[in-house]
């Protein structure tokens, strides 16, 4: 009975993950009883009505779907018909873009604000304001603007991860140990030199906070552009899906997005392990 | 006759405080030769670190200058190394990235060889040869002191100021590193000032010992000079016949006079020429009450 933290709780989520699936099976199986009706009519009613089967689909068919989604993740069958893994590279790209853009705008902008108090309190009011504007608030104007529904979609997302990057990158070029400081002042080391090899690896844990951040809100704000925009993307896929009533296809994407989201975490995760250092 | 390489030039420094400007000391005045050891002692407040900062070049004075070689001190220098009392190591890098740090930084066009080989010249002086590519966090709290050490010998700079560097060690590790850094500063000709709140520590190190009043408005009371011999070994002093008249007049001073000497100062008190202080036995000592 000494089974590692680890395995107990694998075993534990395995459980719950059975248990979950079990239900999940047993509530959409259950056969309730059907009304006898014109076969006509049985027709358009649908497998549901006729016999007791429910629409929701259960975990065999979602597993299998996820099985035919594997085997031809790439395939194109016409402007609407595209497959997941397209549509994943569409808004991976598009968040990869608006993300990277967003730290070329947000880390040295950050550095500024966290190096002079006065830009500080100048940038303070017009990013208090701007941080909490949903995202998708910004849709219509970039759209009127950009005239592209895609490029629309990578403006979001540059807006929405850009505020936690630079408030992190701010808050950790402003906490620079003071120490550190003077060792660089003592050794008169220039300013650029000091940003980089002092501030820059001081603040690169909190840093890598916020970008992790972003990253998060990032995938979140994706999926919901998508939607609004339509063409292409994993998110546009869902409501697609949707609109074709196929909800085994949206549990799919909704798996492939989690999947997906947990993947960019981790590899900030990593690069966050990467930067930080022991005291 | 010495040659004068710091002198401190009524020098005061004021923080604007709540109630109106604090003043830690004015008109204070101070000359340090080339090559001497002096220790400062005074009691937590009196504004020895904020001295030290100023001889750093990290703080401005209020009013007055302290000059350098004859030049008004403007901001840090490479020429001026500090061992900062909390060792201030960049925990990012290992201990040959610190020292080279400040190698690179003082030889900024020099290849890395160079660099590298007298970073690991300096890790070796202060006997930390094989340890070079551990991190600080990797180190116990004396080696971390020895790369602070290690860190500012490498610059080869002609002054050392030293922020209580010994004070967080146990008794042997401060002994070994107390005798250490006695050999590095005679061998390179090191002028130092080191504040201290151990008065062995300063009996041993200092050629003289700063005894700084209470703060605030905090003034130099006395200059003692050690009149122990050059080749005195650590551990050994206390047999030395002068020790206990040093030893019992720096106590004297920190448990009582650090006070009387801030509010009534002798009669012919001068800060300019704060008294000079000389227990080999053969000049009297006048003690106060
Ligand atoms: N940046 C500062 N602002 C205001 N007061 C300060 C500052 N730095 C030091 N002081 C004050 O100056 C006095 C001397 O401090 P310090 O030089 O650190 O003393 P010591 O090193 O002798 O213990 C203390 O009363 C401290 O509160
Ligand atoms: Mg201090």
């Amino acid at each position: 009975m000494t089974l590692s933290l680890r395995m107990r709780g694998a075993i534990v989520s395995l459980l719950l993950l059975g248990a979950f699936l079990g239900a999940w099976h047993l509530a959409v199986g259950g056969v309730s009883a059907t009304q006898v009706m014109d076969p006509e009519y049985a027709k358009l009613m649908g497998i549901t009505a006729t016999q007791g089967k429910s629409a929701m689909p259960g975990p065999l068919d979602v597993g299998r779907t996820i099985l035919t989604h594997l085997a031809d993740p790439f395939y194109v069958k016409g402007a609407n018909d595209k497959g997941i893994g397209i549509q994943l590279i569409y808004s991976i790209g598009r968040v990869m873009v608006g993300y990277i853009l967003a730290v070329l705008v947000a880390i040295p902008v950050g550095f500024v604000i966290g190096m002079s108090p006065v830009m500080n309190r100048a940038l303070d009011p017009f990013i208090q304001i701007l941080k909490p504007v949903s995202p998708l608030a910004w849709m219509p104007l970039a759209l009127y603007t950009i005239k592209d529904s895609g490029i629309s979609s990578i403006f979001v997302i540059f807006i929405c991860s850009l505020w936690p990057m630079m408030i992190n990158t701010a808050f950790g070029v402003a906490g620079v140990r003071k120490e550190w400081l003077n060792v660089a002042l003592t050794l008169e080391v220039g300013t650029l030199r000091r940003a980089f090899t002092i501030i820059l690896p001081a603040a690169a844990p909190t840093i890598l906070t916020g970008m992790r951040i972003s990253i998060g809100i990032a995938w979140l704000v994706i999926v919901a552009a998508e939607m609004l925009v339509g063409g292409t993307g994993i998110g546009y896929f869902v409501w697609n899906e949707w609109n074709n009533l196929s909800i085994t296809n949206v549990i799919t994407s909704i798996l492939v997005i989690g999947v997906v989201g947990m993947l960019l975490d981790q590899i900030l995760a990593w690069c966050q392990h990467l930067v930080t250092f022991p005291e | 006759m010495a040659e004068k390489l710091i002198s401190i030039d009524g020098v005061a420094k004021r923080f604007p405080g709540a109630g109106g400007e604090t003043t830690v000391f004015e008109d204070l005045w101070l000359r340090i030769d080339r090559g001497e050891f002096v220790c400062v002692i005074g009691h937590s407040g009196c504004g020895k670190t904020t001295l030290l900062n100023i001889l750093a070049g990290l703080d401005s004075p209020s009013e007055g200058a302290i000059l350098v070689g004859g030049k008004e001190i403007q901001g840090p220098s490479l020429d001026r190394a500090v061992i900062f009392q909390g060792h201030a190591l960049l925990p990012w890098l290992t201990v040959l990235g610190n020292v080279a740090y400040a190698v690179s930084s003082r030889w900024r066009s020099a290849p890395r060889s160079e660099v590298e080989a007298r970073a690991r010249k300096a890790i070796a002086t202060v006997g930390l040869a094989g340890a070079e590519g551990k991190r600080p966090s990797e180190l116990s709290g004396g080696m971390k002191q020895r790369v602070g050490i290690a860190r500012a010998l490498a610059i080869e700079p002609t002054i050392m100021l030293m922020d209580e560097p010994f004070s967080a060690l146990d008794a042997l590790t401060r002994g070994t590193l107390q005798e250490e850094a006695r050999r590095i500063c005679r061998e390179t000709g090191q002028t130092v000032y080191m504040i201290t709140h151990d008065v062995d520590e300063a009996i041993y190190l200092a050629d003289r010992i700063v005894l700084m009043t209470n703060g605030p408005r905090a003034r130099i009371a006395e200059v003692v000079v050690n009149p122990l011999p050059a080749d005195r070994r650590q551990g050994q002093i206390h047999h030395d016949p002068h020790y206990y008249a040093v030893r019992n007049h720096l106590i004297d001073f920190l448990v009582s006079r650090s006070v009387i000497l801030r509010d009534t100062p002798p009669p012919d008190y001068d800060q300019r020429n704060p008294p000079v202080i000389r227990l080999d036995g053969r000049t009297p000592v006048a003690h106060a009450a």
